[in-house]
């Protein structure tokens, strides 16, 4: 019995290490003063920070990623939200449940073979090299989490709520506006801080579907370490975990917020 | 029923955009893919005089006069570079020395006006395989051709289908090394995630939330992130090899990163969260006071794990498998960074024939194969998940 309690805490202990120790040992070799990205380190610096908001390539490539990032999370929320909205209260019809495995499938289907296909389509009507088109394949891989979270929120929510507005006299778009929508706002930003945090880390599309114009942080790091392997990764790593770290934070924050004043 | 009519019309109208979108910009997209793989245009655009003159000959016989007219006569007109240079590429990918034949016929018909004799340009003109091969390329718009390369197999000159001699094509081996990688990723993250999430269920309070938040804290991590964290410890002076040469357990650095182990270990990190997710859901939903019962009914600890827990905790390890197989097959960025060339996966070799090599079919055709494979096991999955949800 102790033997059986001894190996789990060993055991959970080597897992929990494992899982966790890349993230943590990536984070202090943003902040070398060495060429290399490796430790021990041997001082401390933010050149790397500079490096990337100085050198051309990097501070374009951040650039690129809000552009895209902006477009895609405004693009896939309003469909998902639309998407979502349209879909509760509808579980049982054959036709909607087949809709909502459609909206789902950009999640399984292999990203290579979506890129083969967008490269193909984009460049027969000139929406390749351009970042219309770049949003939109991010927004196909972005919707689905806009979707989901906007779905599981709304299934938990009253409908006697809207029901009873409505019998209260509220025009549908009042109810909308003013009962549904406030219901959701948690789901809606918990799928735009997803769909946000998807285009960020978007590599293959990007791959098929960018020109050297549209050039991401996410593809700027791919190839980097591919090439020429060096510690402003780290820095733009750092840079990604605290962006969408504080980003949801932040969201959070003023979902809590607007949901107390609409209480009061 | 006119109220639930209208109903359902609101509903329609709200899905209608992001249908609409994902139609346009996600179902197309697959299917121009899939049409590429069977579609082979070029011949037929290119020479069109001698897709008819081609379409009575028995290709048995020797050439007629009509034939060499009329493909002499297509050659001339050809004055597009870009579908020449596809004509010579499809030609000498059915039969090799096409591209020289081709190039120094042109170059003599283009010199002349009137007719000529193509035995007399090049001798290979009288041999029938040539015109074969043309009459093949030219008799249909629709090709099994790339299908049949994505496995290895071919149609020889008869038009039966049949292997591909040894060593001329890596297909077939890129197939299996794909599913043997992702075979032992999932394994890796069974015999992790399947006690992991045994000892995630058996413990509460903050014990629980540490082992849980040590799985979701990965899944919230952007994924190039993790993989330049694992290239960073896999290095030969990274943080393994150090601390292994540090502890004397080994004198020069264990080669980890651009070969199999590397990736595999990168893998399962990655896809380690949706293996210990469903199996932990499913546990917790198991009665605390099957265990003790079997106990008490005099089961050692060991069969009551095999004859109680494993046979609940199964459909768990199935969905869990399932979805990280089925991710794995798919993968491209770990294998790209952290892999060596002989650990590329198929999704690597689609994007080289994508955007290096520009072979748009065989592009298409191995992405059919993984599309396939991908999606089949998405509807077992599914179906598991939906059988879950009846039987509570």
């Amino acid at each position: 019995m102790n033997f059986l309690r001894v190996s789990k805490i060993v055991f959970g202990s080597v897992a929990v290490f494992f899982l966790l120790a890349p993230l943590f040992a990536i984070l202090p070799l943003a902040f070398t003063n060495s060429a290399f990205l490796n430790y021990p380190i041997p001082g401390y610096s933010t050149r790397w920070f500079e490096e990337l908001l100085t050198a051309e390539v990097w501070r374009r490539s951040i650039i690129n990623s809000l552009i895209i990032g902006c477009g895609t999370t405004l693009l896939a929320t309003v469909l998902g939200t639309l998407g979502a909205l349209g879909l509760r209260g509808t579980q049982l019809s054959p036709v909607f449940s087949f809709i909502k495995t459609v909206f789902l499938l950009p999640m399984v289907v292999p990203a290579v073979v979506l890129g083969v296909g967008m490269q193909l389509m984009f460049a027969r009507y000139g929406l390749a090299n351009s970042y219309l088109g770049v949003i939109i394949a991010h927004t196909v891989v972005g919707v689905p989490f806009v979707v989901v979270n906007v779905l599981t929120v709304l299934q938990g929510s009253d409908r006697r709520l809207e029901q009873a507005a409505a019998s209260l006299g509220a025009a549908p778009y009042v109810v909308l506006g003013k009962i549904t929508l406030p219901l959701a706002l948690p789901g809606i930003v918990s799928g735009a801080v997803f769909a946000f945090a998807t285009s960020l880390d978007e590599v293959v599309l990007t791959l098929f579907v960018a020109g050297p114009n549209q050039r991401t942080l996410a593809r700027q790091m791919f190839s980097t370490i591919r090439e020429n392997i060096s510690p402003a990764i780290a820095a733009a790593a750092f840079l990604f975990i605290v962006g969408t770290t504080l980003i949801a934070i932040a969201l959070n924050l003023s979902v809590r917020v607007s949901q107390r004043g609409s209480r009061q | 029923m006119s109220v639930l009519f209208r109903k359902q019309m609101v509903s329609l109208a709200l899905v209608a955009p992001l249908l609409l979108f994902l139609i346009v910009f996600f179902a197309f997209p697959l299917f121009t893919m899939m049409k590429s793989a069977v579609s082979d245009p070029v011949a037929t655009q290119a020479l069109p005089a001698s897709t008819n003159a081609l379409s009575d000959w028995d290709r048995s016989s020797s050439p007629t006069s009509e034939m060499s007219a009329a493909f002499v006569e297509d050659l001339r007109q050809i004055n597009d570079d870009q579908l020449f240079g596809d004509l010579v590429r499809r030609l000498n990918s059915a039969k090799a020395g096409f591209r020289t034949l081709i190039t120094k016929t042109r170059t003599a018909v283009k010199a002349t006006a009137g007719p000529i004799d193509l035995t007399a340009v090049d001798k290979r003109w009288a041999d029938n395989s040539y015109w074969q091969v043309i009459a093949i390329a030219t008799s249909s718009t629709i090709t099994d051709r790339n299908l049949l390369a994505a496995v290895d197999l071919e149609r020889n000159s008869s038009g039966a289908i049949d292997t591909i001699p040894a060593g001329a094509s890596a297909n077939r081996t890129i197939l299996i090394r794909t599913f043997t990688m992702a075979l032992a990723v999932t394994a890796a993250c069974i015999l992790i995630g399947f006690p992991f999430a045994m000892i995630a269920a058996s413990v509460e309070g903050w014990r629980r939330q540490l082992l849980l938040g040590a799985v979701l804290l990965p899944l919230w991590t952007s994924l190039l992130v993790r993989t330049a964290a694992w290239f960073i410890l896999l290095q030969d002076t990274g943080l393994i090899n150090s601390t292994l040469m540090f502890l004397g357990l080994t004198t020069e650095p264990v080669s980890l990163i651009f070969n199999r182990v590397g990736v595999v270990i990168a893998m399962t990190h990655v896809l380690l969260p949706f293996m210990v997710l469903p199996i932990f859901s499913v546990l917790v939903g198991i009665p605390k006071t099957l265990m003790p019962a079997a106990a008490s009914l005099g089961a050692h600890p060991v069969r009551a794990f095999l004859a109680v827990l494993l046979p609940l905790a199964l459909r768990g390890v199935i969905s869990g498998s399932l979805l990280v197989f089925m991710s794995a097959l798919g993968y491209y960025i770990t294998p790209a960074l952290i892999g060596g060339a002989k650990d590329q996966m198929i999704s690597s070799v689609i994007a080289y024939y994508a955007t290096g090599a520009a072979n748009w079919g065989m592009a298409g055709a191995l992405g059919l194969v993984l599309l396939v494979a991908t999606l089949l096991l998405y509807v077992v999955y599914l179906r598991l998940s939906a059988e879950r949800e009846l039987k509570p």
